[in-house]
């Protein structure tokens, strides 16, 4: 290898100052130039073993592609990457690299990681800039080789990346996808300024010329259910992708008061409906001069941050832990913090208080303090006695998190939920359910986690139903899928 | 790729049924259901109930009242044209079956909501007491359909134009107390006081009433929350475990305060600029 000396932090990413973006809904990170790509490619070791891969949910050949980088071969390098991912301009900007590919990576040893996930969405957005959807898609099309046809329902990067895997695999894939816009949390989540929409229709358009076909405006559960897919559309095999949708509330007094948002609601209607361009766009949001965000994940930071954007004067995270323990990404925290949002520890809130005409006007808090470790390893939050104060509010965002949809489950009788957290039961290894021919993967068997998590489920998902759909005449093959073990 | 119009009709001054075509909705539709539609590419999504579903056609009749910019657009729309994005059927289907003597109530435009359940509900072979209420003559709907599907039929309005005198509920108490009906179910569909009104007269009285709500939905699959409503002092989601509640739990109180969320955006939506794709008739 070369003796050349290694340079030990990542080679800086340019962004909006914190006093310019603040104001604006434009991306905040502005991506790498030729130059910086070119610069952090060569801090790669290309090790003969390569641990990064082993971080990474859907094995993207890391080496390989920032191989491709330093020799100039950026459209080569984005065709490399895609060959495992569908998705890199999206993941190279949402992924926790700092907890999966990074983190694996021998320089992070001694100093900085290589920035894997900045390299990834440099090629992205270059083959982008550089060939155009209808290039893409003649160049990629594949034929149909097979006639099992397969259902994918919901948007999500879980079904996005399964339906593309199936599609390379040579099946007819068809989304189902209940909003008027494929991308599931990716639309209707994660805000513009994070994640631009025309990134997420790029990839979306991508996948489609592959030959999946999308439905939207189709709720399964409700407009078909799946049986009826199944034993009436001809689906052999179906994907449920559909995530964790269900907001979760607190259920404490007030909480029904106007200018209380769940979050999923807050940041629907700023990213999906654009209420953050109202009058342009129709749908209206309330966003008053004090706005209070109850959570510490990064659905919480994304919607401080919209608040602020959207005019908030002042914007406070209320956690009921420490900053130690949010879950949230270390950079958006910082991000958060640097855009001058407030944020309260220990505190939660037990009551608000409205007007007259039902607006939410205080916020009642109790303090807390931290106990023993509970099941998620973190110390848990114990409330301390008659500590409670107020402070005035006008707007609200609930942002403790969110289960999946009991929809689909409550209208197909075999599959299995868990009796509490309402994931749908699945091996594992196999994303197999508890019905012959349904799979599963993503945050609605997980609760609430990470797109690349989603994805890799969808990469393992697509792996099974291809299996399954060439097995599907042996004996006994449900009873094999659903016993794997990992 | 929308959802094409393919009949329109007046129905009174500001009332509109569409027949869209939507066969999977249409194949799924029941009583009691809604869709959600975004009528143009920058348009709110809202909720319209279903008032009919031809399996057969294919086709949805869906009635709105002109109220807001989306309901203004689509009173533009003619046949031929197109909405953009139409959702459903959502929500859960009325529980139908022979109750016996029904009375089902409608207050201004929520005979539109009521007029499927009607329909059901006579295909159930119950005995049905239709009250149609508004504030005058001219703002009553869909009078002849529910004339031929009940078995009586009564009209109220405020200023007398037609019908009794009255509200709904002053009908009704009459019906139950002077003359001394006895119903086995209540259906009430109408503005908040009104179902209110009639949910306090129909507890004295220990009649089993629902009604069907109508808070303001975003994505109407029970994701976000807007539409919740407070039912037997728990938080329900309207559009996924209503639209209809039994009366007697439902805290009106509350729902009339969040209709009341967005009215001053309302006003500013109605009065942007006529455009084409913003949503004004361009007459």
């Amino acid at each position: 290898m070369s003796n050349k000396k290694i340079i030990s932090k990542k080679t800086s990413m340019r962004k909006q100052a914190p006093s310019d973006r603040k104001r604006n809904f434009f991306e905040v990170a502005l991506g790498y130039t030729v130059e910086d790509a070119l610069k952090e490619a060569q801090r790669c070791l290309e090790c003969k073993k390569p641990s990064c891969i082993r971080g990474c949910p859907v094995e993207i050949d890391i080496p390989g592609f920032i191989k491709k980088i330093k020799e100039g071969n950026f459209l080569e390098a984005a065709s490399l990457i895609k060959e495992n991912n569908p998705l890199p301009a999206v993941c190279g900007r949402v992924c926790p690299q700092e907890d999966q590919c990074e983190k694996m990576c021998v320089l992070s040893k001694k100093g900085e990681s290589v920035a894997i996930g900045r390299l990834e969405r440099f090629v992205a957005d270059y083959e982008a800039k550089e060939k155009s959807t209808e290039a893409t898609s003649t160049l990629e099309h594949l034929p149909k080789k097979s006639r099992r046809k397969v259902a994918v329902i919901g948007s999500g990067p879980a079904s996005l990346v399964c339906a593309s895997e199936l599609a390379r695999k040579g099946y007819p894939v068809t989304i189902f996808e209940s909003l008027h816009e494929p991308g599931g949390v990716l639309v209707y989540g994660i805000p513009e300024f994070r994640l631009p929409k025309e990134i997420v229709r790029r990839e979306v358009e991508y996948i489609k010329s592959l030959g999946v076909e999308i439905v939207t405006n189709f709720f399964v559960g409700k407009t078909r259910t799946v049986d009826q897919l199944m034993d009436e559309d001809g689906y052999e095999a179906v994907f449920i992708g559909t995530g964790a949708g269900l907001p979760r509330f607190m259920h404490i007094p007030g909480e029904n008061l106007l200018g209380i948002y769940s979050a999923n609601e807050f940041l629907t209607r700023m990213n999906l409906m654009k209420a953050f361009k109202f009058p342009e766009y129709d749908t209206p949001v309330k966003v008053g001069e004090r706005v209070g965000v109850i959570g510490g994940g990064n659905v919480a930071m994304d919607s401080a941050r919209v608040a602020l954007r959207a005019g908030a004067k002042k914007v406070t995270i209320f956690y009921r832990r420490t900053r130690n323990e949010m879950p949230a990404r270390i950079e958006e925290i910082e991000n958060a913090e640097e855009e001058g949002i407030e944020f309260v520890f220990l505190v939660a809130p037990v009551e608000y208080i409205g007007d007259e005409e039902g607006w939410v006007k205080q916020i009642k808090l109790i303090k807390m303090r931290l106990g023993e470790p509970d099941s998620s390893g973190r110390r848990r939050p114990i409330p301390i006695e008659k500590s409670e104060f107020t402070t005035p509010i006008d707007t609200v965002v609930v942002a403790i998190g969110q289960i999946p949809s009991p929809m689909i489950a409550r209208t197909t009788p075999e599959l299995k939920v868990h009796p509490r957290w309402g994931t749908l039961m699945v091996n594992e290894e196999t994303c197999a359910t508890t019905k012959e021919g349904v799979f599963a993967g993503g945050d609605v068997t997980t609760g609430a986690a990470t797109v690349i998590l989603a994805a890799g489920a969808g990469k393992k998902a697509a792996k099974y139903i291809d299996y399954y759909l060439h097995n599907k005449e042996k004996r006994e093959i449900w009873k094999e899928l659903s016993s794997k073990e990992l | 790729m929308g959802y094409e119009i393919l009949e329109t009709k007046l129905l009174g001054p500001d009332s509109l049924l569409f027949e869209v075509k939507a066969p999977y909705v249409a194949k799924s539709a029941r009583p009691g259901q809604f869709v959600i539609l975004r009528a143009y590419d920058r348009g709110e999504r809202i909720p319209l109930t279903i008032a009919n579903a031809d399996r057969v056609e294919g086709k949805i009749t869906v009635i709105f009242q002109v109220v807001g910019k989306t309901t203004r657009y689509l009173s533009s729309l003619k046949k031929g044209d197109e909405i953009h994005d139409l959702l459903g059927p959502l929500g859960n289907p009325t529980e139908i079956k022979k109750f016996g003597c029904v009375a089902a109530i409608g207050g201004g435009f929520g005979t539109a909501v009521l007029y499927p359940l009607v329909r059901a509900l006579k295909e159930a072979d119950n005995y049905i007491i239709v009250i149609n209420g508004a504030r005058n003559e001219k703002l009553l709907i869909l009078e002849d359909e529910l004339k031929r599907l009940s078995d009586e039929y009564y009209v109220t309005t405020d200023d007398g134009s037609k019908g009794y005198k009255g509200f709904v509920t002053d009908f009704l108490k009459k019906l139950i107390e002077d003359e001394g009906k006895t119903f086995n179910r209540v259906f009430a569909v109408g503005p908040v006081p009104m179902m209110k009104a009639v949910s306090n007269l129909t507890k004295v009285h220990n009649i089993k009433t629902i009604v069907s709500l109508n808070p303001i939905m975003v994505d109407g699959t029970g994701m976000c929350g807007a539409c919740r409503v407070e039912v037997g002092g728990e938080t329900k989601f309207a559009c996924v475990d209503g639209p209809e509640f039994d009366a007697h739990k439902v805290n009106f109180d509350l729902l009339a305060k969040r209709l009341q969320m967005y009215k001053k955006e309302e006003r500013i939506s109605l009065s942007t600029v006529a455009n084409k794709k913003g949503g004004e008739k361009d007459e």
